[in-house]
């Protein structure tokens, strides 16, 4: 049974979606229960993964073989092949436990909308999708799940489509994914047309660097790039998180953080040292400045809660290129600086997914309640909403870093070993964290201080579940900044570890 | 739409189903499959739509879409004794050309059935959503 966690990962997800519209005609209660059964089913099994790949040693599955392990039978991987190292299982743990916490969410808060079944059905194909893409170990299937997540997240930012704002939200997110889709699929094209592979694996043993190998890498860079929200390409992130249902912006956030893990993994495990390499890499650090910079000075300018926290992430997004940029930087010769980078990079990636959703939901909360999502017409919620209002400055000083919460702790090992390498980008991290916090302190001013306007009179608390969905977060963002060895010990560190050594990955598929 | 519109689609519907059941079936041998065939079923009804002008249900059509969903991934489920989405049906075929048993492909004339099923809801959701005013 558990030899098939890796394909039951996938199908577990893509059955309850499928499922879904039936267990509506059943009943509405049911089917709320149904997904978040099946998205706790999902945690079971990747918590089961997770206690396997973590100590170090690679899980493969070949689809539709006589046994899962028979990936390669004549020395040559055919069928498709997925594979789990420590990143992976680091992403899909990520994924999968916020899809739980947004599926219980979401329960209370689209309570009052008709066609949920819907909503369920594309919320559990983003997660089957976001899965398939972090497991799935040939460049074609990773493009075929990166069309489902672009698919399922597009009609998820399209949900209130009598909006007007909302279907053009949509539509842009469709057009830079279509764009960065066929980026992709042309890169895998030239790869396939020399090397007559697509496993990574495979491909990885055989590639030899000529200029259509460097050509593709600039296109999946790019693609990756793109989807992920870095900085020039960053227009669509303001309108989607934006526009979307607030438990959408909140997966959408780790659809993004999935992109990046494939640009990673492109990046180390593809191509790994070669001479292209250190372009790439400072090519990735410098988008990881642009986009902390921009980001952050957009979002003050801010005065929706939604688009400001969406330009946040585009800042946030920052940090980690930054931090796995330098990794990559210095991939020939590592340094342990290097890898104290790259650690503060994945660090980064778990802390932001806190709270960044802790963020994002307790925004929902205020616009649960009061109906609004403009700061200027909020107001004095502190008093009728005391725990969202904990929660939302427990968020807004992690993103900011302060210590002892968890964005602190990533942020600083980010610094000093950037610092190591180049203070100048150390430097202006630090610049971006203190504007950070001053464009928190606006939002916290305005939506939870100062007078109450007339009309947020009957404001009351949020339901117990949705409190419930952004205690478990705060919990983990306290925790996380309080003992943040155990995490970077037992998590981050095997994860660093598994995208440095390349040839561990190459000698398990073949 | 006029009496001659009526008569020919109840003419031509059936054999338009039995087309689209016959691309299915030979999916795994010939050129065609379980998204063509669904595609040629669906064609019925955007016919019907057109010439009846009636406002069919979309509640069955949204059924067929989970049930061919269902189906397909239920068959990967099978396979599970060996691994995901295993050919747990196939047999030995001989090799060399042969007149085309259907008989051949396993699982594979399944799936293209449960694809089939699922396409021709989808699209006939996707014609009624069209041609019918939203209220």
């Amino acid at each position: 049974m558990f030899s098939h966690t890796l394909a039951l990962l996938i199908a577990v997800p893509l059955f309850a979606a499928f499922f879904t519209p039936l267990a509506r005609r059943i009943s509405r209660k049911f089917m709320n229960l149904w997904v978040i059964f099946s998205l706790g089913i999902s945690e079971f099994l990747v918590l089961v993964l997770a206690k396997n790949v973590i100590k170090g040693d690679i899980q493969v599955y070949s689809l539709g073989a006589d046994f899962p392990a028979l990936t390669s039978p004549d020395g040559f991987p055919i069928r498709i092949i997925l594979q789990a190292d420590a990143i992976a299982v680091f992403m899909a743990l990520i994924s999968v436990f916020i899809a739980l916490l947004v599926g219980v969410y979401s329960w209370r808060f689209m309570e009052k909308e008709k066609s949920r079944d819907k909503y369920y059905t594309l919320l559990l194909m983003l997660t089957a999708g976001m899965l398939g893409l972090i497991f799935s170990g040939d460049l074609f299937t990773m493009f075929i799940f990166l069309e489902l997540l672009s698919i399922a997240s597009c009609g998820l930012i399209a949900f209130y489509i009598h909006k007007g704002e909302s279907s053009e939200a949509a539509f842009k997110y469709m057009v830079i994914s279509a764009v960065a889709g066929l980026m992709i699929l042309f890169a895998v094209g030239l790869l396939y047309a020399q090397y007559g592979a697509l496993n990574i694996g495979a491909l990885a043993a055989a590639i030899d660097f000529t200029f259509l190998d460097i050509t593709a890498l600039a296109f999946l860079v790019a693609g990756f790039a793109m989807k992920c929200g870095a900085a020039p390409l960053h227009l669509w992130v303001a309108d989607a998180y934006g526009e979307a249902p607030v438990p959408v912006s909140a997966l959408l956030v780790i659809a993004s953080q999935v992109s990046l893990y494939a640009l990673f993994r492109i990046c180390f495990t593809l191509f790994g040292v070669s001479s292209a390499i250190g372009i790439i890499a400072w090519l990735l650090i410098i988008l990881g400045v642009l986009s902390m910079f921009i980001g952050v000075t957009m979002a003050i300018l801010q005065t929706d809660i939604k688009r400001l926290i969406a330009y946040h992430s585009v800042s946030q997004v920052g940090y980690m290129l930054l931090g796995i940029g330098v990794g990559l930087a210095l991939l020939g010769n590592m340094t342990s600086y290097g890898i104290r980078a790259m650690e503060g990079g994945i660090f980064h990636i778990i802390n932001y997914a806190l709270y960044n959703t802790l963020l994002f939901l307790a925004a929902g909360a205020l616009i649960y309640r009061t109906g609004v999502k403009d700061l200027n017409k909020m107001g004095g919620l502190a008093q009728a909403m005391p725990f969202t209002t904990i929660f939302f400055l427990l968020g807004s000083l992690a993103i900011a870093g302060l210590p002892p919460l968890n964005g602190f702790a990533s942020k600083l090992l980010i610094y000093e070993s950037v610092f190591r390498f180049n203070p100048l980008l150390s430097i202006i991290a630090i610049l971006v964290s203190i504007l950070t916090l001053a464009s928190f302190i606006k939002v916290f001013y305005l939506a939870f201080l100062g007078p109450k306007p007339t009309e947020f009179k009957e404001i009351k608390e949020v339901p117990k579940s949705m409190g419930l969905v952004m205690g478990v977060l705060a919990f983990l963002v306290i925790l996380f900044g309080l003992f943040p060895n155990i995490v970077v010990d037992n998590l981050v560190s095997p994860a660093a570890q598994s995208l440095i050594e390349q040839f561990q990955y190459i000698s398990a598929i073949l | 739409m006029s009496k001659i519109v009526k008569t020919i689609t109840c003419l031509v519907s059936l054999p338009i189903i039995v087309f689209g059941l016959y691309i299915i079936s030979h999916g795994h041998l010939t050129p065609g499959g379980g998204f063509a065939g669904g595609a040629i079923i669906a064609t019925l009804v955007a016919l019907l739509a057109v010439a009846f002008e009636k406002r069919l249900s979309q509640q069955l059509f949204s059924l067929a879409e989970s049930l061919g969903l269902l189906l397909f991934i239920i068959l990967g489920f099978f396979g599970l004794s060996s691994s995901f989405f295993h050919n747990f049906l196939a047999k030995a075929v001989s090799f060399g050309p042969n007149p085309g048993s259907i008989n051949s492909g396993g699982v594979i004339p399944l799936m293209n059935l449960a694809v089939g099923i699922e396409v021709f809801g989808a699209l006939s959701l996707i014609i009624l959503l069209m041609s019918q005013k939203n209220d």
